[in-house]
């Protein structure tokens, strides 16, 4: 019987593959025309086909049939914005799909896990002391990792029902970031530093330049390259660490590369467009609907989805009034009853 | 082989589960380990698979040691071949996947446990009998030399326990694999195991051949209740079961009820 199952199983296995090729072919598409339609609209608007030839035209020659204007507003004014978030989503989704597995946490997120809030108190408090500039994107990262190191220590200290106790250490730090966010602001200079603080806290990809987008871009390659090069890794973490022990991986090391590659592009998210939060925290969970838990499908799908819905997001915040809405509260809204139905469905699967 | 010598543990500053607890087992055999419960059965297992460190004593084992846990839960969404996949981490480095060679293993290992017509499905959708076998591929596809299994037939229905037991006999002798099972089944020592660690709730413990260790009076002291051993011998096969004695359908007439 061996040879004849045999048979069915490896066919099994090329016919798993087409519709995964056909499924990254449609995510790309789905990429590829959302961040067009983003780059066209607005409150100035430019023609599909002009942002097509506009951009074409960096790489292969074409006639020039557009105004000075419109490439001003789709060079230095849209593109860096809409690239900023593509990147942004993609960084913050993937490091939420990587959360999830290997805290074998259906309701952990950059933001519900406190890193978000960290690392705005980390960029606060540059901004309060030397001003804005780049070392914001090193003190994002230093107070990111701080939360989350924080985080654990109090999860450590209670395992009675470990799905929620980590949500509430996430809620319990957030909770004391928020805080300490709110006492430099109300120290900070308000003829200086209070605005800058304030108007960066309110996280909008608005101020995107070609610099922020640079930014990201780096930091976020360097994460994913480390998180989805250690998708396998992911997998075996998200059995547990006993688990993780007998099938000869060391958890503790593992785990702490992985953090540190997610505080790294949760940070520069963070740095360059305030606090996002829902986008790492359902994008994931939806993208798992899709493909099923296995990291190797879930983390690329995740980082895709992730880029696509914060571009759209932000696309909607600067074009559905005539004053832009922060995009924050757009993925809020978009957001939170996605998470009430996941709760639910965790709560009642007994996963809790 | 597995060689335990001086083996001692304890949680906390509690008293010794065990101690001074010296064990060989011998390669490509099959060895059982009994005890009431919190005896220290699932501590040991721990220790042998590297998952604990004991507080005293050495375990000194050749290669390593492929575990086989209980599939009591089951919140993978994983497919079976997946999850066998798994065992195959150890040979790959933190960046790489597994490729063609450790499919094909994979397959391999669910085929040695029957179970290669279910390998694309998901591994929380099989039955606790099928996941156990998963478990049991996926620790057989990490080519280890010494197979550890904690009570591998104890949430089974009868047939599924002589398929686990079955194939345990058929890795020791065909693959030369030194298996090492707990259980709290008499019987399923028994049927399988040449050597037989019985450790009690004092701490102490009797090890040797399956037949010179489990006899009527050593279970009937390690569990508090008299058992008798009856042996079955049919046309094709002989087994031995041990059945205890717990004063449940008494000879004598009932106690009479106390009048009102």
């Amino acid at each position: 019987m061996g040879s004849a199952v045999s048979g069915s199983a490896t066919g099994l296995q090329s016919s798993r593959e087409r519709p995964v090729a056909l499924l990254y072919g449609a995510l790309a598409a789905g990429l590829i025309i959302v961040l067009l339609w983003s780059v066209a609209s607005g409150r100035y608007q430019v023609p599909f086909g002009t942002v097509l030839s506009i951009i074409l035209s960096h790489l292969v020659a074409v006639k020039t049939t557009w105004t000075t204007t419109e490439a001003v507003v789709v060079e230095t004014v849209r593109l860096p914005r809409v690239l900023t978030a593509a990147i942004a989503g993609a960084g913050l989704s993937l490091c939420g799909a990587v959360l999830q597995a290997i805290f074998r946490n259906p309701l952990v997120g950059p933001q519900t896990i406190g890193a978000s809030s960290g690392a705005a108190l980390g960029g606060v408090t540059v901004i309060f002391l030397v001003g804005f500039g780049p070392l914001v994107q090193i003190g994002a990262f230093g107070g990111a990792a701080l939360a989350l190191v924080a985080v654990l220590a109090l999860h450590r200290s209670d395992n009675l029902s470990p799905t929620l106790t980590l949500v509430l250490a996430g809620v319990v730090v957030s909770a004391f970031c928020s805080a300490l966010v709110g006492l430099v602001t109300y120290l900070a200079d308000p003829e200086t530093t209070l605005q800058v603080i304030v108007f960066w806290l309110l996280g909008s990809f608005a101020p995107s330049t070609w610099l922020h987008c640079g930014l990201v871009a780096i930091c976020t390659t360097v994460a994913a390259g480390v998180l989805i090069g250690m998708r396998w890794r992911v997998n075996v973490l998200s059995l547990g660490d006993d688990e993780a022990r007998t099938l000869g991986v060391n958890p503790g090391r593992d785990r702490l590369i992985l953090l540190a590659a997610a505080c790294l592009a949760i940070s520069s998210q963070v740095a360059v467009s305030g606090t996002i939060g829902w986008v790492g925290l359902i994008i994931p969970s939806l993208a798992r609907m899709v493909v099923g838990a296995d990291n190797r499908q879930l983390l690329p799908v995740s980082t895709f989805l992730g880029a696509i819905f914060l571009v759209a997001a932000d696309t909607l915040a600067r074009s559905l009034t005539p004053a832009e809405i922060p995009v924050g509260i757009i993925t809020a809204l978009i957001g939170t009853p996605i998470f009430a139905l996941l709760l639910r469905r965790t709560t009642k699967s007994g996963a809790a | 082989m597995i060689r335990i010598e001086n083996a001692g543990h304890s949680y906390g500053s509690q008293h010794w589960l065990f101690r001074e607890l010296s064990v060989t087992l011998p390669s490509a055999r099959i060895a059982a380990i009994l005890g009431p419960n919190g005896c220290g059965k699932t501590t040991l297992l721990r220790a042998i698979s590297r998952t604990l460190t004991l507080k005293e004593g050495i375990i000194d084992i050749d290669g390593h040691v492929g575990f086989v846990p209980q599939a009591l839960t089951a919140d993978q969404s994983y497919s079976a071949v997946d999850m066998v996949l798994m065992g195959r981490s150890r040979y790959l480095g933190r960046f790489s996947s597994p490729g063609r060679k450790d499919r094909e293993r994979a397959y391999e290992s669910l085929e040695e446990v029957d179970l290669l017509a279910l390998a694309e499905q998901r591994y929380d959708r099989l039955s606790g009998g099928q996941r156990q076998l998963v478990l049991l591929a996926r620790a057989l596809a990490s080519d280890c030399k010494v197979l550890v299994l904690d009570e591998p037939a104890s949430a089974l229905d009868m047939a599924n326990q002589g398929v686990v037991l079955r194939l345990l006999l058929r890795l020791a002798s065909s693959v030369g694999l030194t298996v090492l099972f707990t259980t709290h089944h008499p019987d399923h020592a028994i049927a399988v195991a040449d050597t037989t660690l019985l450790m009690q709730r004092d701490g102490t413990h009797i090890s040797g051949s399956t037949g010179e260790v489990l006899t009527e009076s050593n279970l009937a002291r390690m569990y508090g209740v008299p058992v008798r051993r009856v042996d079955v011998d049919a046309d094709e096969e002989t087994a031995s079961a041990i059945v205890p004695l717990h004063g449940l359908r008494s000879k004598k007439a009932p106690d009479q009820p106390p009048a009102p």
